[in-house]
């Protein structure tokens, strides 16, 4: 059993200092933003320089990870960690089988597991601002928020079907040289866990009034943003163990 | 897996040459990354599933002691998140607790621990949870005050389903929950809310302190 441990250990180890450099990852240069939410009285934010997984995880290096990590096994995983459906739509516990592309994003995955996947890589999940950050980016230009084309582009998308099924890589390849911010799954954060969302049950929200509203009118900065207040809104109906189809992750690494 | 401990005392002369090969790359594995070293073993009953005391985090109490949340297995919690310097919900998060505290049964008292952990563990420093807690007349063994790294605080949340964000340098919002977690660590009831009638959440501590 314990030598069982220590390759275990041992494995995670060598993946993440040999292979984890396959992995190709983004160089996301510090700036500062306004982000929709989470800036209290509209000042920027700073984004400190740090590196994002060019794409998201995908089933086979999912596989990969679960392979190395048992406890992370479809039937394996703790109910603290996973609700029921954590990887429902693969065949078994290693094998995502044939309805599942091996480059698609992996999904069905609750916060915990991919927190814990990415400190396997020795990385971390991205924080809500630096995902933020790296997706107000379109091809050309590092915030296109105000873009008309970029928005209908993301509205197009909350539109479409099943797009999960997709393999990564297939959308625009944006400024940071970053894949799939768009267009194909939504993404675990790191903090995602601090939105408060007025209108939820929760009878608590002490200072968080800027997202609908206290501010009276909605102003045009809000309207483009709109595509923007759909993922913090569905970030802030999420619990830590739940798991859906629609939603993978990605890894990030300070510089 | 379960039985890590009790065999690791027994390492056999051959696991022994193993482990002195291994040995560096696992002392450098264990400085960078915590994988694959979180089952820890369990003597008695094996942790349920859903229990909180499959994390393995580890916190500093107002005593500057150091435990992990399965240190207070046996015991029903009752467990909140709040930070010291706030001046709006949590002196009121903090005077629900005390309210259920002094309104549990006699017989169950030992039973009981309350929980307060900090969302600020930079300023809530244990010398400052401790003041805290004599501030607020909340220095028996029932109390507890913990705190730990801002990722482990962070999972914590997760796991109580309570949401926090820094708002200003000196200032968080977050929700108002106070959850009961049984003996096992399994999370049994949530109340919401300040101020909020507290007589369901302490039947439920009851309840639960008076099984088995």
């Amino acid at each position: 059993m314990l030598q069982k441990r220590i390759i275990t250990g041992f494995l995670c180890f060598i993946s993440s200092t040999l292979f984890a450099q396959e992995v190709k990852m983004a160089s996301i240069r510090e700036g500062f933003f306004v982000p929709l939410y989470g800036a209290t009285s509209k000042k920027p934010v700073k984004v400190n320089t740090f590196s994002i997984d060019v794409f998201p995880v995908t089933n086979a290096q999912y596989l990969d990870f679960v392979k190395k990590n048992p406890a992370y096994s479809r039937s394996k995983i703790k109910g603290l960690f996973a609700d029921k459906s954590y990887l429902i739509q693969w065949e078994s516990d290693f094998n995502f089988g044939k309805n599942n592309l091996n480059d698609a994003p992996v999904t069905n995955v609750s916060w915990f597991a991919a927190k814990k996947y990415c400190e396997c890589q020795g990385k971390r999940l991205p924080t809500m601002d630096e995902w933020e950050y790296v997706a107000m980016a379109d091809e050309k230009r590092i915030d296109a928020r105000a873009k008309e084309n970029f928005n209908k582009y993301i509205m197009s998308w909350y539109e479409k079907p099943k797009t999960y099924l997709n393999p990564v890589g297939q959308t625009f390849k944006n400024y940071w040289g970053v894949y799939d911010m768009h267009g194909l799954v939504w993404e675990w954060t790191s903090d995602f866990n601090s939105i408060f969302l007025s209108g939820e049950s929760r009878k608590d929200k002490a200072t968080d009034k800027n997202l609908f509203c206290g501010s009276g009118s909605v102003n045009a900065t809000d309207l483009m943003n709109y595509a923007a207040f759909m993922r913090y809104a569905f970030r802030g109906s999420l619990k830590a163990n739940y798991t859906t189809k629609n939603l993978g992750f990605r890894c990030a690494k300070n510089k | 897996m379960k039985s890590d401990i009790t065999q690791k005392s027994n390492i056999s002369s051959n696991n022994r040459r193993y482990l002195l090969f291994v040995l560096p790359f696992l002392v450098l594995f264990a400085l960078f990354y915590s994988c694959g070293k979180k089952e820890t073993a369990v003597k008695e009953k094996p942790i349920s599933d859903l229990s909180i005391y499959n994390l393995p985090s580890k916190w500093t109490n107002q005593d500057g002691k150091n435990i992990e949340m399965k240190d207070l297995k046996g015991k029903v919690l009752v467990m909140v998140m709040i930070y010291t310097s706030c001046k709006s919900a949590c002196p009121r998060l903090v005077a629900d607790m005390r309210n259920i505290e002094s309104r549990l049964p006699q017989d169950i008292k030992e039973k009981v621990q309350l929980v307060l952990v900090s969302i600020d563990p930079e300023v809530d420093t244990p010398k400052r949870l401790k003041s805290f807690s004599i501030e607020n007349k909340m220095e028996g063994n029932q109390w507890v005050f913990l705190r730990s790294t801002e990722e482990n605080t962070r999972e914590f949340a997760a796991v109580l389903a309570v949401n926090y964000k820094k708002v200003s340098p000196i200032d968080f919002s977050h929700s108002n929950i106070i959850s009961v977690f049984n003996t096992e660590g399994e999370l049994v009831f949530q109340q919401e809310g300040l101020g909020v009638n507290s007589d369901a959440t302490i039947n439920k501590i009851t309840e639960e302190a008076r099984k088995d």
